[in-house]
């Protein structure tokens, strides 16, 4: 019986994929596009050379921050749609504490160290707004953090072409670069930092064990599973409900903050680059399994690096990682109604 | 002369704002039956791009607007399907979906960025169009702002003054007692479903081909409108009329924006365009805060004088969702 249902759940979830191809297939048909010419140009531009697999290690990093922090507000049942802004508030507050401390005499290591945990600390006061808002304020998670995702971006082009603009007149490529001393060093000829892929993989190892082996992950579960009985039984419920939201927002931070720190070296219109939203489809893929946020993660990122090369060598438009990400999803979020439908009989 | 350029400004605030009305209307059918469409967004965005691609193609502007409407019917379905049928969660399925529809938007308008295209022409209403100051306000633009403004009535009279209307109402409230009188609460939930979404779908191409005209991808500036609409539907307490008067709203204050923008030079165009986001959460608040414990905790401890006049200023603002909204149920 139970060897049957994972053999159910396991054939649904290769069918997700077949028919998420299969849908990708007819919109580049329809797009008048060669898929096979597509789909491989998308596995050489994400795995082509030793260069271009270290650079989707680079935008995984981020991912697995944000998909594993979302993980947290999970499972206290609510999903942190205002992501994106905290991952671009941890971004504004890491380029704050750069520019206070570039010019001091402290060593650049602490300097770094300090912009990392104020980009953390950016994030979480982002998502605690999100959080008040619903906890408090009756505002829906989705359009509190929506609004605030807006605002987060509003308040980066003001930075940009306003109080932070280069010399000269501001523009969309962004603040001035820091000095290379500030600058998360990287592999030899690579774009990929070891300082930012280790916490990545700590940070998800750590949401991990505190999920599955800690008093705390237990209640935020029984938070997430029924709200009202959590609280009758004495879980601090609005509590739990913030810190799930400051801790997601403090690893959305983080992500900010090596955007900055790692990847650009100063702060651009689009520094979240949409790996909030693109975090929310990881987190909804694995449904509470935080082990499988690692690989799903690379997955994605391995599609969004690949799909840089459709424009260059199809003409075709980039989103197309986007269409295969989000049709995925959907087929998975499908069929696992389908198999419940089945079980109930 | 300056009042004439005045008055044809806040005529453009009618005509510009046909789309979300169309948005806002449907979604509140959707609601209003139960369910939650949260793939406004993305709707908006695919139904733009295909409405003028096909009305490109083919030349026919009908054709732009029945497939904006069909997609629109389609998503709405598919979250009915899912949430119904399925029974998984609408707001996840709702989310999934806008966002795989404004990148299938993008990906598929690629080859029709900055294409030249038909446009509605305008058509002024003979005889009301000559109707002093009334007539420039709301009878000199094209037929989709007409179709709005029988759209907002049309909703408004079928929710609240016919039979069908009232077991709409009962099937988002009560659906049990619904279904106990002899309503096949589903069925009807499929079927608003599939107006709603196509009401939401009519928005696009009204954008595309006429106020907004062509597809310009990622800075069409559509994107963001569809959480505009949700969150005005919240605002308009799930009443046509009073949505309406929320889009209008919205639409004179984003025009004021424009008017003001140059004599505000400090203050860069990027921030004014998201403006209406901060005033949505801020409406929000407003609308729910009432509802919250620790304010009713918090009023309970205020002097008398105060606590009427707080109370009574909350319960006016307050929304009542739909009792069962989101809610899916289950036929014994």
């Amino acid at each position: 019986m139970k060897r049957e249902q994972i053999g159910l759940s396991l054939g649904l979830r290769l069918l997700a994929i077949l028919l998420a191809l299969l849908f990708t297939v007819m919109v580049l048909l329809l797009s008048g596009a060669p898929p096979l010419e597509a789909f491989r140009q998308i596995v050489l531009g994400a795995f082509g050379s030793y260069k271009r697999f270290t650079d989707v290690l680079v935008s995984w990093v981020p991912l697995l921050l944000v998909s594993s922090g979302l993980l947290i507000t999970f499972t206290a049942g609510v999903g942190d749609i205002g992501i994106e802004g905290q991952i671009t508030l941890g971004a504004i507050a890491t380029t704050w504490a750069l520019r206070l401390l570039q010019d001091s005499t402290l060593p650049p290591a602490l300097s770094l160290l300090l912009a990392t945990l104020a980009g953390m600390l950016g994030g979480a006061i982002w998502a605690l707004l999100a959080g008040a808002l619903k906890t408090f304020g009756g505002v829906n998670e989705i359009f509190g953090g929506l609004g605030l995702n807006f605002v987060a971006t509003a308040l980066t082009l003001w930075l940009i072409f306003g109080p932070w603009k280069r010399p000269g007149i501001g523009s969309m490529s962004g603040t001035e670069p820091f000095p290379q001393a500030l600058w998360l060093p990287v592999l030899p000829g690579l774009r990929l930092s070891l300082w930012a892929l280790v916490p990545g993989l700590l940070a998800w190892g750590m949401v991990f064990l505190l999920l599955s082996n800690t008093y705390f992950g237990l209640r935020l579960k029984a938070v997430g599973k029924n709200l009202r009985a959590a609280y009758l039984l004495g879980v601090p419920t609005w509590q739990h409900m913030m810190l799930a939201f400051l801790l997601c927002g403090a690893l959305g931070g983080l992500a900010g903050s090596f955007q900055v720190t790692a990847v650009y070296h100063r702060l651009i219109p689009a520094i979240s680059s949409g790996y909030g939203y693109l975090g929310l489809l990881v987190a909804m893929l694995v449904n509470f399994q935080t082990l499988w946020v690692a690989p799903v993660a690379f997955f994605f990122a391995a599609l969004n690096l690949g799909s840089i090369q459709l424009p260059i060598v199809l003409k075709l438009d980039s989103s197309l990682s986007g269409v295969i990400q989000g049709v995925l999803v959907l087929f998975v979020l499908l069929l696992d109604g389908v198999r419940r439908r089945m079980e109930r009989g | 002369m300056e009042d004439l350029t005045l008055l044809l400004g806040f005529a453009g605030i009618f005509a510009f704002s046909a789309p979300l009305i169309f948005a806002v209307v449907g979604e509140t059918l959707i609601e209003r039956a139960g369910i939650v469409n949260l793939a406004v967004n993305g709707t908006i965005l695919l139904t733009a791009m295909a409405g003028f691609a096909v009305a490109a193609r083919t030349g026919s502007l009908v054709l732009g607007f029945l497939v904006g409407a069909l997609i629109g019917a389609a998503v709405a379905w598919l979250i009915a399907f899912s949430s119904i049928t399925l029974k998984q969660s609408q707001v996840a399925i709702g989310f999934v979906l806008t966002l795989l529809t404004r990148d299938l938007a993008y990906f598929l308008g690629n080859p029709y960025m900055g294409l030249a295209g038909p446009r509605l022409p305008s058509w002024h209403f003979p005889l009301l169009k000559d109707v002093p100051f009334l007539g420039i306000l709301f009878f000199q633009h094209d037929w989709m702002t007409y179709l709005s403004y029988l759209v907002i009535f049309l909703g408004w009279w079928w929710i609240f003054h016919t039979r069908p209307g009232l077991i709409l109402q009962g099937i988002g409230e009560r659906p049990a007692a619904a279904y106990a009188r002899g309503t096949d609460v589903n069925r009807l939930r499929y079927l608003y479903s599939v107006v709603g979404g196509a009401l939401i779908g009519l928005a696009g191409p009204t954008y595309s081909l006429s106020v907004k005209a062509g597809w310009k991808g990622t800075i069409s500036g559509l994107d963001g409108l569809g959480w505009i609409a949700l969150s005005i539907t919240i605002f308009g307490g799930w009443n046509p009329l009073q949505a309406a008067f929320g889009v209008y709203l919205f639409g004179f204050l984003q025009w004021l924006g424009l008017v003001l923008q140059p004599r505000l030079p400090g203050i860069p165009s990027q921030v004014l365009q998201v403006a209406p986001f901060p005033l949505m959460i801020l409406t929000l608040l407003l609308v729910n805060i009432g509802n919250a414990e620790w304010v009713e905790r918090t009023l309970a401890a205020l002097p008398d004088r105060w606590r009427h006049f707080l109370k009574r200023l909350l319960r006016a603002l307050r929304a009542n969702p739909p009792a069962s909204l989101g809610v899916p149920f289950e036929p014994e």
